[in-house]
């Protein structure tokens, strides 16, 4: 095995233990070395060409190139006159990660460093984390990492006598999914409800309270000082495919070894899942995987070889998402861990617009319905038309709605015989291996 | 909220509640901005957001009591009733419940005696579902309080929750 050639960046400073990195040990390993050399004689354009020319993508799941992102802010002359806000997305909601959580918690300086970057770079005054409020340890870090960063003169006025401000703060979120969507969390953070907002106009030129705005997810952030500090070349030689960089994998479900591994971005689903995770458990057999969050669609062991970056999963019909993998096992029921997604989607549902308002509560109740052993044969229709009218983007408001058809669809396409076998033995055929689990309860018959 | 009309809240805001809110309002171009901030303030400072504390934190931010109510029931985690001193978070998001939560959720309904959305009679623990809380490789988890659970299974329920039915070392 190789693995003792990968090179860690984002982990660098986490060990087994997780013990939290503060302010010495952070710079100890070299950590605010690329705030220095900004401040020290970069401009801001400097800083967007390193990002431009790395090749960075958007690690909350979309992919988006970062460089591109940043480069639709106004600067200069071009903006009007008042604040520009730098948002880091830390509401880490997507069912089935658990990456963010752990490179705030571990080295939340990393995170900093990255956000007044950032901020440099599109010339932010103003900055905020974005957190959700169950994250109370990461939160209570992140406190304690903005006050030593204020003593030490890297956030405040005229950062490393550079003439150049900036503010930061956390924000800890009150809950619900939808605030990850960016522009519901621009509304969560004007005190309003999180409704996303039409686009255009995109946040970048018309965001937080009017003014151009960034939001990047925490990965993402985090790999900004190691680009500044190393540049672009040496970031696009760690990835082993098209993509640059690395990337916080994972796996939960029944593996050997749960957990969440940086490896260089392209790494087979294969060696992900059996060197990392250690293969399945005991008595357990692959059935499918959600390669990267709830929303996205199952892959099965034909896709196994594939290398998890953006190009590869995306042909593949899926999206890599967030990077952590859901494990689908053959004693576990693929109807009922659909049934479970949708009812979360449902319950998620901001409620705006009526596609996903009231169409992910009939897809939930359908469902329910095969579950239990009440299905009939033409509710595999209703689903298949479910799916191609809230699933078709550009029928609802946002994402969400669409990204909760996707584990449906690929389900139907690739469990179809498990739908069959629920509905012509009226029961589930797995509730045997399922027996602790309550998954059949439901409101009411269907009329 | 029509009732509210006849609440002539004299329920003030404490020092404490309008130091903090204000500490937000500073960073903030508009005072309804707040709005989230201060009623997590009020909450952690007295549990949960009572109608006569919603129209005072609604008067404080020049807001309807009506649009602040419309921005505390979108939130899972702005409480508008009454909840036990630590509120128990349980995740039955997918990770979890592919590891069996739902067993899981069964017997703490049973050792509590309580269902989502119930509080125990003692005002201990309140049971509320969340969505995926991010420690899916350690699943089945939960959060009572400020504290995660990981792991979970029969026995440790029945741990973390001794004292309440007086298994324990006692209270």
């Amino acid at each position: 095995m190789e693995n003792v050639l990968i090179e860690k960046v984002l982990t660098r400073n986490i060990g087994p233990d997780q013990t939290p990195t503060d302010m010495v040990a952070y710079e100890a390993n070299g950590g605010y070395r690329a705030l220095h050399k900004v401040m020290a004689g970069m401009t801001p354009n400097d800083c967007l060409e390193v990002v431009k020319a790395s090749n960075l993508r958007g690690r909350g799941g979309a992919g988006f190139p970062t460089g591109m992102k940043w480069s639709f802010v106004p600067m200069g002359e071009k903006c009007t006159p008042g604040h520009k806000y730098l948002v880091t997305n830390a509401d880490e909601m997507e069912p089935g990660t658990f990456k963010d959580r752990l490179l705030m918690e571990c080295d939340p300086h990393q995170l900093i460093e990255g956000m007044i970057l950032a901020a440099y770079t599109i010339q932010a005054d103003r900055s905020y984390i974005f957190i959700r409020g169950e994250y109370v340890v990461a939160i209570e870090r992140l406190e304690q990492a903005l006050v030593d960063c204020y003593k030490k003169g890297y956030l405040g006025e005229n950062i490393l006598g550079s003439g150049y401000d900036l503010e930061m703060h956390v924000h800890t979120s009150a809950g619900r999914y939808i605030c990850g969507e960016e522009t519901a969390l621009i509304n969560a953070l004007e005190g309003k409800r999180a409704n996303p907002r039409a686009k255009p106009p995109f946040p970048q030129v018309s965001g937080l309270w009017g003014r151009p705005t960034i939001v990047n997810n925490v990965e993402t952030l985090c790999n900004i000082p190691h680009i500044i500090d190393r540049g672009a070349e040496w970031f696009q030689s760690l990835g082993i495919g098209e993509d640059s960089g690395t990337k916080m994998y994972g796996a939960s479900g029944y593996v050997k070894n749960p957990g969440c591994w940086e490896l260089p971005i392209g790494t087979s689903v294969r060696e992900i899942l059996e060197e990392h995770a250690g293969g399945m458990a005991e008595g357990r057999k692959l059935k499918g995987f959600l390669p990267g969050g709830g929303s996205t669609d199952f892959l099965v062991e034909e896709h196994l070889d594939l290398p998890m970056d953006y190009g590869s999963i995306g042909a593949a019909g899926s999206r890599m998402g967030t990077g952590t993998m859901i494990i689908l096992d053959d004693k576990t029921c693929p109807v009922g861990m659909v049934l479970n997604l949708i009812r979360f989607f449902a319950h998620e549902s901001c409620g705006f617009c009526t596609p996903c308002r009231e169409g992910l509560p009939w897809t939930r109740q359908v469902l329910e319905d095969i579950e239990a052993g009440r299905g009939r044969k033409e509710d595999l229709d209703t689903l298949v038309r479910q799916v191609k009218y809230i699933g078709a983007m550009g029928n609802t408001h946002c994402a969400l709605a669409p990204g909760a058809m996707e584990p449906l669809q690929s389900a139907l396409k690739y469990f179809q015989s498990d739908f069959e076998a629920h509905i012509e033995q009226g029961c589930c055929p797995y509730a045997a291996d399922m027996k602790a689990q309550d998954i059949t309860k439901v409101q009411g018959e269907r009329t | 909220m029509s009732e509210h009309q006849l609440i002539q809240s004299d329920i003030a805001l404490s020092a404490e509640e309008v130091r903090q809110i204000d500490a937000e309002l500073a960073h903030i171009p508009q005072k309804s901005g707040a709005a989230i901030d201060a009623l997590k303030i009020v909450q952690s400072q007295r549990g949960w957001v009572s109608d006569e504390a919603l129209v005072a934190i609604a008067r404080y931010l020049d807001m309807s009591p009506e649009a602040l109510e419309g921005v505390a029931t979108f939130y899972n985690l702005i409480y508008r009733q009454p909840v036990g001193d630590k509120v128990v978070l349980f995740c039955d998001s997918v990770s979890c419940w592919i590891c069996g939560c739902d067993g899981v959720k069964q017997k703490i309904s049973e050792k509590l005696g309580i269902d989502y959305g119930e509080t125990t009679a003692d005002n201990q623990y309140t049971l509320i579902p969340v969505p995926c809380l991010g420690a899916c490789d350690k699943a089945p988890v939960m959060m009572v309080g400020d504290d995660l659970y990981t792991n979970l299974d029969d026995q440790k329920i029945d741990q973390i929750f001794a004292k309440k039915t007086g298994e324990g070392e006692g209270c």
